[in-house]
């Protein structure tokens, strides 16, 4: 059989599609919609963290940071309880990670602070001395993308339903009435930081990288 | 009809993607060296403002390695080796000849955008699947165009039996083909919000543990297919057309590779151990990942036995030595993975620097040597001329054997060592270590792993200036050697 399928492409290409593409339906398919499934009571993310998980993504702070606690003890003791798989239903794409160069993050919204944050990514070593995570001094200065995180909510909320409220439309008009509840949302978070040229800009009705990021690391419980 | 006449085979478009494979090599090592030493030396991050910080350069360093060199590697040695293996030339047909350059010309454009856009940090964020959907859609194309002309060739081929690196081509393409696609379903923001937005942002299909499962079938199974796969099918031509014997036995190459076929795709959960994905998956990771050891070392086996009483050449012949190394550090690293698969060990190894330390024996003892060698062995029948230096080649071959060796012990203690910290508790069962403890004590090895990258690249630049001047200076060659290419002292 294998003499006659080198001699013949097409079904050789046939059979190794076949014995390769099983396997992927076999572990994906029949768990998938469980998998979907939100733990009771998790909201869907604001428009702000939203802005802020694309900080995360873009900063790529997945490198060195995971987010996901194993059930081992010596993970539930430094990071709290260890994660489910429904406290990840609105995550798109996941941000789990593979390496911790740094600590996990699933759950630090729990043990920092606001303050905390901006001390520590304009200069991680005067919080953690020895730290070698690099300052992040651009997220104070560069302006969020507030607007195509609120394009990322429609989108979710149209395509997988999502349980955004229905004053999320995919229009223009709907997204500049929405606008003044993330100012908000971000002006709440800048009260607490000290950084001039963020309040400047948040006077200014502009939300800095550091806001954003750090409205999401806040909602990471 | 078949005349008797030889075949002047056209190597054209291996030509170009030997260049490009070199260019990406160094710019990707280059990448990889410099935050190697940002780990040991943290003020490394700010040469480039935002542009050169870790987390920002990491996935530019994988993506140019992956992406640029080994799948430059992978291109160059299937134009070359494809149309020998099936006796036809490219020159037969001005369509292929035309898909072929096309391929060329859009997979540069693609790998300059990848580029800009990563520093840029436009990114879909998934491991290796980083480049937005734009970029995605330009993928696609380039794989396409590679398929056609794979199956235009193969379509006019006068050799009827399809050789093994053929199958390994073949499975290369419908793999990274398939898994590619269902990794990147993503939907594009601004044509679903009405025009809001950036219009390359995009949202994955999948959320959550499903994203996690997709992401890492795509994720192993990357290094199946890209790293894994067409490398097998270099050997399978390069080592008996270098050495002059013929592949030790016919049986064992089918076993391979229909086994590293059927097993490979259910072991990428083996990335997810404790993680929330069901149990039976995590054991279905782990129990195949240890059965892949057989088709693994199946082929590995194949090839050193291949060079059964004729060990001798690996004093003689440089190449051969490349070879048979990397045959070698392919079973190491394919020992190495199943270990880690191991739920108890996994535990302990996941998360820390064993896991780069293990992709690095892979990548630099197995997947680069394989290519570099390749390389070297067309170069004289690509240009005609002999290779420039085989000092030059057995002081590569030392300097980066040495380079492989310190990586991947120093991360086995690094790894080891902070898998140990994070879990070590005092008589009184609290952690005995902050975090921040467990990362001070890597710098020795950080610093030694800083060094392994300073000698691979010096490796690297001693090939590539090896190779540039075997195109353009070595002394010219009358006819096409026979097996092992002539090289000047």
């Amino acid at each position: 059989m294998f003499h006659w399928l080198e001699k013949n492409p097409f079904f050789f290409s046939v059979g190794v599609f076949i014995v390769i593409a099983f396997a992927g339906l076999i572990e994906i398919v029949p768990n998938f919609a469980e998998a979907s499934r939100p733990v009771a009571g998790l909201k869907p993310y604001s428009v702000l963290e939203l802005a802020g998980k694309e900080v995360y993504k873009k900063d790529n702070c997945l490198s060195c940071h995971s987010q996901l606690i194993r059930p081992f003890k010596s993970e539930t003791d430094r990071y709290g309880q260890y994660s489910l798989s429904g406290e990840y239903a609105y995550d798109r794409p996941f941000l789990w990670g593979s390496k911790r160069t740094g600590p996990d993050l699933h759950r630090v919204g729990n043990y920092r602070t606001t303050d905390w944050h901006e001390n520590h990514m304009w200069e991680p070593t005067q919080v953690v001395p020895g730290s070698i995570m690099p300052a992040y001094k651009h997220q104070f200065t560069n302006i969020a993308d507030i607007e195509t995180a609120y394009a990322e909510a429609v989108t979710v909320k149209n395509v997988f339903g999502t349980p955004y409220g229905d004053e999320f439309q995919p229009s223009r008009e709907a997204w500049e009435a929405h606008k003044p509840k993330v100012l908000a949302e971000a002006k709440a978070i800048a009260a607490d930081m000290k950084d001039p040229g963020v309040k400047a800009a948040i006077e200014a009705d502009e939300v800095p990288e550091i806001v954003a990021l750090i409205a999401y690391m806040n909602r990471l419980k | 009809m078949q005349s008797n006449a030889a075949l002047e085979y056209d190597y054209t478009v291996a030509k170009l993607f030997t260049y490009t494979a070199i260019i990406f090599g160094l710019v990707g090592m280059l990448i990889g060296t410099l935050i190697a030493a940002q780990l040991a030396f943290p003020e490394l991050n700010y040469l480039f403002g935002e542009y050169g910080t870790f987390s920002r350069l990491r996935p530019l360093h994988t993506n140019v390695v992956i992406y640029g060199f080994t799948v430059s590697g992978v291109f160059a040695t299937f134009y070359y080796s494809a149309q020998r293996v099936m006796k036809v030339s490219m020159a037969e047909s001005s369509f292929i000849m035309m898909v072929g350059k096309l391929q060329f010309i859009l997979y540069v454009i693609l790998a300059a955008w990848m580029v800009v856009t990563l520093f840029m940090g436009v990114t879909a964020s998934k491991e290796y699947a980083q480049m937005e959907w734009p970029l995605d859609v330009l993928t696609v194309l380039v794989w396409v165009l590679w398929g056609v002309a794979m199956f235009g060739l193969i379509g006019m081929r006068r050799e009827k039996a399809l050789y093994i690196s053929m199958w390994y081509f073949i499975a290369c393409f419908l793999g990274v083909a398939m898994l590619y696609l269902f990794n990147n379903m993503e939907v594009p923001t601004y044509f679903a919000a009405g025009g809001l937005g950036s219009m390359m942002h995009s949202v994955s299909m999948y959320a959550g543990t499903n994203d996690a499962l997709v992401q890492w079938w795509w994720g192993h199974n990357a290094v199946a297919f890209v790293f894994t796969v067409p490398i097998v099918a270099m050997v399978y031509y390069f080592l008996p057309k270098e050495s002059g014997q013929a592949v030790y036995s016919y049986k064992l190459s089918l076993l391979s590779f229909w086994g590293l076929m059927f097993v490979y795709l259910w072991a990428g959960s083996h990335h997810l151990i404790w993680s929330t994905v069901p149990d039976w998956m995590q054991t279905m990771g782990s129990v195949f990942s240890v059965v892949l050891i057989l088709p693994s070392w199946g082929s590995a086996i194949n090839m050193l036995l291949t060079m059964k009483g004729e060990w001798n050449q690996l004093t003689e012949n440089p190449l051969i030595k490349f070879m048979v190394l990397a045959s070698t550090f392919y079973m190491l690293s394919t020992l190495e993975g199943p270990i880690q698969a191991i739920k108890s060990v996994n535990a302990i190894a996941h998360f820390t620097d064993w896991i780069p330390g293990h992709v690095h024996d892979g990548v630099l003892g197995w997947v680069a040597f394989m290519i570099m060698a390749a390389l070297f062995h067309m170069a004289p029948r690509m240009f005609k001329r002999e290779i420039y230096s085989k000092k030059m080649l057995e002081a590569q071959f030392w300097v980066q054997t040495t380079a492989v060796v310190l990586y991947f012990t120093s991360m086995w203690i690094a790894g080891i060592t902070q898998g140990m910290m994070w879990r070590a508790v005092d008589e009184y069962g609290n952690l005995m270590y902050s975090f921040i403890d467990t990362v001070t004590v890597l710098h020795p090895y950080y610093t030694i792993r800083a060094v392994a990258g300073v000698l691979f690249v010096a490796g690297f630049i001693l090939f590539a200036y090896n190779m540039f001047m075997t195109m353009t200076a070595s002394k010219k060659l009358e006819e096409e050697p026979q097996f092992r290419s002539p090289m000047a002292a």
